[in-house]
């Protein structure tokens, strides 16, 4: 396979409103065809990134190479560029074939070729029954239709999407998430979704980049944050964790009671330094063999049954707060536990990720 | 309701029904009314007379309405894209010349206009020797006082709907491709046009019936319906005839207000492309 082509080159992007950083030095690429997303928690800047993708909002520095050429300065208007709002942004005085037939006019294409393209796109996006409707009678699902189909009829180079999926009740969204995912492979634009659900841009994204406080903090396949975690931050917000705080040592960490929890200890940290273990809920075994690295006894706390598997939050001398613990039907099955029980709990030195405090 | 309607009724009806009743009557020969019944005063309103006043009268009262829609909107216009915090207070300076009286308001429109007024000081400050120019009594000084005086009735109808104009419409509408002038007219234009059609309805009902403006600052010698009507009543003493001039205008002003309100009916109905453009 050929090393994938960078689309889009942010290049040490800053954005400043008046005293405050919203966006600080931040360098990623996103590559042709990929479905990227912006996480982060609000205020992290994804949004002002965004906006300054679209054209809104100009960078107080840096450059945004898109093809190889700046486009930091271009008006919206005049980049190939599309922004799927977050409020949709339907105009509520026009029909879905006329809000989709808008982006196309502009380019002042002839009449005929406009008619196509929409009636393609309505029928890609199963709006066709609603043609002549308004927006404010639509569905919420249906007016996300309108918004993506608005966008994409103009086959921009990139396509932003804004919370796209933040309007929707829950079952909708994960139905959208599939959805989206497969217009995207079917329309081959690259997409770039701002998110603040992290669960959202796991499904979804074939790269991530995490945000906070306008700094950019990892970047890298959704797989390879939730395995490996630039940084105690990241590992918190991305997916659930386990945290055991105490004092870094040469092959681990000393938790606060001295019992030691073994892993890799990273270069940057020196012995004593204040650090933190920490370790998913889905690589603890309950009652584990004699031979695991780290061990813990502890009491059942609460249970929480979510039909594929268990979870358990049981109470150690590790750390203040309870363990997570997920354990599949199956095992619970085999051997159950209730509330109240005294468990040992179990995982593996390769399963520990280090990080400073 | 009950109490609204006695109300209405006490204050509205009755004078209206009087009024009315008075356009059938003749006028008696020493002025007074000579109770039997004609329909002569309306026949009299049509005479080309009469009915060029008419028509003066709204066009003055277009051209002022044209004038102030478009002062207004940009007013609104600039103050919808303020800061937030800083709107009440902007809007509270627009409709400041209404905590004052309407005549003294006229007044001061003398004082700025008149021959040695404060722009031909102004003029003179900047070097100018010539004869002071003309500009109280004309038509141009009366379309200027209604422009004036009803100036904030359009700022506060534009300014609601553009305030409410969700800005991400503008956003995406330059996202996909329009230029800052096609956005305005695409999008923002369409949205806002009821609270144009609003404004201008105000405007033009008021100045069309107005008759202290025209008798203030065109110093009599232009002639509108208010001014005609007020003749009838106080100077003519042909009360019948003053009556079938204000039963006419009325009429008018029903039916200014009867389109503005089908416009903003298909405009809420879904077609806001067509608004209620009501110049006279």
């Amino acid at each position: 396979m050929s090393e994938p082509r960078t689309l889009l080159a942010i290049d040490k992007v800053s954005k400043n409103f008046g005293w405050v950083r919203a966006v600080d030095g931040v360098s990623l690429d996103i590559r042709e065809n990929e479905f990227f997303a912006l996480l982060g928690p609000s205020g992290c800047g994804k949004t002002t990134l965004l906006r300054m993708l679209a054209g809104f909002e100009t960078p107080n520095d840096g450059r945004i190479l898109l093809d190889g050429r700046d486009i930091a300065r271009i008006p919206p208007n005049k980049r190939p560029v599309n922004l799927m709002f977050q409020s949709y942004a339907l105009f509520p005085h026009m029909s879905v074939r006329a809000n989709v037939s808008y982006g196309l006019e502009m380019e002042r294409l002839p009449a005929s070729e406009i008619r196509s393209r929409v009636d393609a796109i309505l029928a890609t996006t199963e709006l066709v029954a609603f043609a002549d409707r308004k927006p404010e009678q639509l569905s919420g699902g249906q007016k996300q239709r309108v918004a993506l189909a608005r966008a994409l009829v103009k086959r921009p180079r990139l396509l932003l999407l804004d919370e796209p999926l933040g309007a929707l009740d829950k079952k909708l969204r994960g139905a959208m998430q599939l959805e989206l995912k497969r217009l995207q492979h079917e329309v081959g634009i690259t997409f770039v979704i701002v998110t603040h659900d992290q669960e959202e841009s796991l499904v979804m994204a074939d790269r991530m980049a995490v945000l906070k406080d306008g700094r950019l903090l990892q970047c890298d396949t959704p797989h390879a944050i939730y395995e490996h975690p630039a940084d105690r931050f990241v590992a918190d917000f991305i997916g659930v964790m386990n945290f055991v705080p105490g004092k870094a040592g040469a092959d681990g960490v000393v938790a606060a009671n001295g019992a030691r929890i073994s892993g890799k200890v990273p270069a940057t940290l020196t012995t004593g330094a204040s650090a933190v273990a920490s370790v998913r809920p889905e690589r603890i075994r309950l009652f584990p063999s004699v031979e695991t690295t780290n061990r813990t006894a502890g009491t059942v706390e609460a249970l929480a049954y979510q039909g594929l598997d268990l979870q358990l939050h049981v109470r150690t001398p590790l750390s203040p707060k309870p363990f997570l613990v997920r354990v599949t039907a199956d095992a619970a099955d085999r051997r159950p536990v209730s509330s109240g029980d005294q468990v040992e709990l179990g995982w593996d030195a390769a399963d520990v990720r280090i990080f400073a405090e | 309701m009950a109490p609204a309607l006695v109300w209405l009724t006490a204050l509205m009806v009755v004078p209206c029904a009087l009024v009315l009743a008075l356009a059938f009557f003749r006028r008696g020969i020493y002025g007074g009314i000579d109770y039997s019944f004609t329909l002569e005063n309306f026949g009299l309103v049509f005479d080309p007379l009469y009915a060029g006043i008419f028509l003066n009268s709204a066009r003055i009262a277009g051209t002022a309405t044209l004038i102030a829609v478009v002062i207004g909107y940009a007013a609104a216009y600039a103050i919808a894209a303020a800061p937030r915090r800083w709107q009440p207070v902007f809007l509270f300076f627009a409709v400041l010349p209404f905590w004052s009286n309407y005549l003294i308001r006229t007044y001061a429109w003398i004082v700025l206009l008149n021959r040695e007024g404060l722009i031909t000081q102004l003029l003179r400050w900047f070097g100018y020797t010539g004869e002071p120019p003309s500009m109280l009594y004309t038509e141009g000084a009366v379309i200027a006082g209604l422009v004036y005086n009803y100036l904030p009735f359009v700022i506060l109808a534009c300014y609601a709907p553009l305030s409410r104009l969700n800005p991400e419409l503008a956003e995406a509408s330059r996202d996909l491709g329009a230029s800052a002038t096609t956005t305005f007219r695409r999008v923002i234009l369409p949205l806002t046009v009821p609270g144009i059609a609003a404004g201008a309805v105000f405007v033009f009902v008021l100045s069309i019936g107005n008759f202290v403006t025209p008798a203030l600052l065109g110093g009599g010698r232009f002639q509108m319906i208010g001014n005609l009507v007020y003749d009838q009543f106080l100077t003519a003493n042909d009360w019948p005839f003053g009556a079938a001039l204000a039963m006419a205008l009325i009429a008018i002003m029903l039916l200014v207000l009867m389109a503005q309100a089908l416009a903003a009916n298909r405009a809420s109905g879904h077609t806001v492309q067509s608004g209620g453009d009501t110049d006279g």
